[in-house]
């Protein structure tokens, strides 16, 4: 018999999110249900201008993330990398930064680009450097990820301060949703596509990350494969940054939680894992409003605690186990 | 029919295989033997073009391996590589029908889960098909490995040292199998062992490797001698035999 993908495990979820959903469009400063008088916006310019863009963004990066991380891991043949930690993202925040420091006035898409450009490079380079690490290590390979990241992160640093761009540099790394409005995120609509060929190549890469004798034997283009497994991880990471910045962790927290139960057959996992990286990021995203209300702390904050800790228990669990 | 002609393979600059020529014909069970680092591996890396031929020409029924497009030869050769860590967390079930895939190209149908059950059912892993293959020990870990290349469904099916840490039920077990394979199915095997007894037990032709180089090709009971054995491992093992069968007592 053909697996079936796991429904009662996907309905869950997608319950869960449309909660989440429905919880954030009701949650934030300004009141829904006000009669305009006050602040003089209406509650439903509010939840078509802000609060509706802020939940699609949440979810769509989420869901894009998530596959991101299951990708970049069929690459990387390792089950603990994260590309947003791994260098994937700071690159892709390298790119935007050279393209805004060249072209100051390009277009979002371009930037997106020019973004992705970078990421695809910055993550080649890491994926040779972790080849040589020793595959009985696991967990070499994401924490030289972290190390190489804040290289070209740091780099990155510097040519803000050069250029006088810090502020700008700042909103790439650092994730968040509060500037999330109508008219600057349906770039993040594009992920949604990157999803649908992630699931249509969902065998490959699970061969993929059998290893290339493997792949090879089964008849499949392994260098072909590698590139695009590549360019699907730094598209998505060249768009979710330009548009709301580097979110940490959710790439290795959901395959993680998925792969325990699910497994890492990619066309079994891939959808609830984009459904489960939606609801991480959006809850993520919820909880920033609420903290400190009526201040925000941003979601990349939240998953920066957040996921350090669950990366931290699988560390610590996989170190108990043996 | 596998053949070899002229082939050399170096790394480096070191010379790994020299001047190998050799035919393997199809059907039957062809053991490839020798020493440590003899080569063996590379050269079956070679004949299923998961290594680059520099020098020689290796043909597969006629069809130049490192010319035809991978997609084609996948449907006529399975392999399984000597190292092969499964780091994926699949079920043996999941793994073995990833063997189908150069059938179905990631759209399974119902000849495909037949193929799978088939060779669950061979190989014995039907009680472990749910299991995660990471949860296995190394032995039914290997069973799965060569139940996925079997499930390939092709004429050639190329094994890379399949007995390893198989106990010895089970490493019995398999060569019978394959034994089986290659008379009921007539399928081509060739298979890297380092227990010579095995190879003398079911394989139909030997051919023994030694630093690069072709020392021994023939039928079993032929190369089998103490005579042909101290060319190979450069050591005197004694053959004696028992019950009709040829026994290397290399461990006396
Ligand atoms: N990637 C490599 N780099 C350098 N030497 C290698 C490499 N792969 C194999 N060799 C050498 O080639 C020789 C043959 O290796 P191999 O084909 O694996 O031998 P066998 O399978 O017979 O034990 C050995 O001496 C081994 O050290
Ligand atoms: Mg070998």
């Amino acid at each position: 018999m053909r697996r079936l993908l796991p429904a009662p495990a996907i309905l869950g979820t997608a319950l869960l999110l449309a909660a989440l959903a429905a919880a954030s469009l009701v949650i934030g400063v300004g009141d829904l249900f006000a009669r305009d008088g006050t602040s003089g916006v209406s509650g439903l310019m509010l939840l078509l201008a802000s609060r509706l863009p802020r939940t699609l963004a949440a979810i769509l990066t989420g869901a894009a993330l998530a596959i991101a991380g299951t990708v970049m891991q069929t690459l990387a043949k390792n089950r603990f990398v994260d590309p947003m930690t791994a260098g994937t993202g700071s690159s892709a925040a390298l790119g935007i930064l050279l393209v805004t420091l060249l072209a100051p006035g390009a277009p979002i898409a371009l930037k997106a680009l020019a973004g992705s450009a970078v990421a695809f490079l910055g993550t080649l380079l890491f994926l040779r450097f972790a080849r040589d690490l020793p595959p009985t290590e696991p967990f070499l390979v994401p924490l030289f990820g972290i190390v190489y990241g804040g290289v070209v992160g740091a780099i990155a640093a510097a040519i803000a301060w050069e250029a006088d761009l810090v502020q700008f540099l700042d909103v790439w790394m650092n994730g968040e949703f509060s500037g999330v409005i109508r008219g600057r995120y349906e770039l993040l609509f594009v992920t949604a596509l990157l999803g649908a060929v992630a699931f249509w190549a969902a065998d490959r890469l699970t061969i993929l990350s059998l290893g290339r004798a493997t792949a090879v034997g089964l008849g499949l283009d392994h260098a072909a494969m590698l590139r695009l497994g590549l360019v699907i991880v730094a598209l998505i990471a060249g768009v979710t940054v330009v548009t709301v910045g580097i979110i940490p962790f959710v790439g290795l927290v959901v395959p993680a939680l998925i792969g325990r139960r699910v497994g890492d057959d990619v066309r079994r996992a891939l959808p609830l894992t984009a459904l489960l990286g939606a609801g991480l990021v959006l809850g993520s995203d919820i909880l920033g409003r609420l903290l400190r209300y009526p201040y925000e702390v941003p979601v990349g904050t939240v998953l920066g605690v957040v996921g350090a800790a669950a990366f931290l228990a699988i560390v610590l669990r996989r170190a108990r186990l043996g | 029919m596998i053949r070899i002609s002229n082939v050399s393979y170096a790394i480096a600059g070191t010379t790994i295989l020299e001047d190998i020529d050799l035919a393997i014909p199809s059907g039957g069970v062809t053991a490839l033997i020798g020493p440590n680092g003899a080569g063996k591996s590379t050269l079956l890396s070679l004949i299923a073009r998961l290594l680059p031929l520099s020098s020689g020409t290796i043909t597969l029924d006629g069809l130049p391996v490192d010319r035809t497009p991978t997609r084609a030869l996948a449907l006529r050769l399975a392999v399984m590589a000597q190292e092969g860590s499964v780091a994926s967390r699949l079920r043996v079930e999941e793994l073995v029908g990833f063997g189908r895939f150069p059938h179905h190209r990631g759209r399974p149908r119902a000849q495909d889960q037949a193929a799978v059950a088939e060779a669950l059912a061979l190989f014995d892993l039907e009680a472990l098909a749910d299991r995660f293959v990471d949860t296995l020990s190394g032995g039914q870990r290997q069973r799965a490995r060569v139940a996925m290349a079997y499930c390939q469904g092709t004429d050639y099916l190329l094994l890379d040292e399949p007995l390893n840490s198989l106990d010895i039920i089970y490493a019995r077990a398999l060569m019978r199998t394959l034994r089986r394979i290659a008379d009921d199915r007539g399928r081509t095997i060739v298979v890297v062992l380092h227990d010579l007894n095995h190879a003398a037990a079911h394989a139909d032709r030997i051919v023994a490797l030694r630093e690069g180089r072709l020392v021994a090709d023939g039928p079993t009971g032929e190369v089998m001698t103490t005579a042909t054995l101290q060319r190979v491992f450069g050591d005197t093992i004694p053959v004696a035999e028992v019950d009709g069968h040829r026994i290397a007592l290399h461990f006396v």
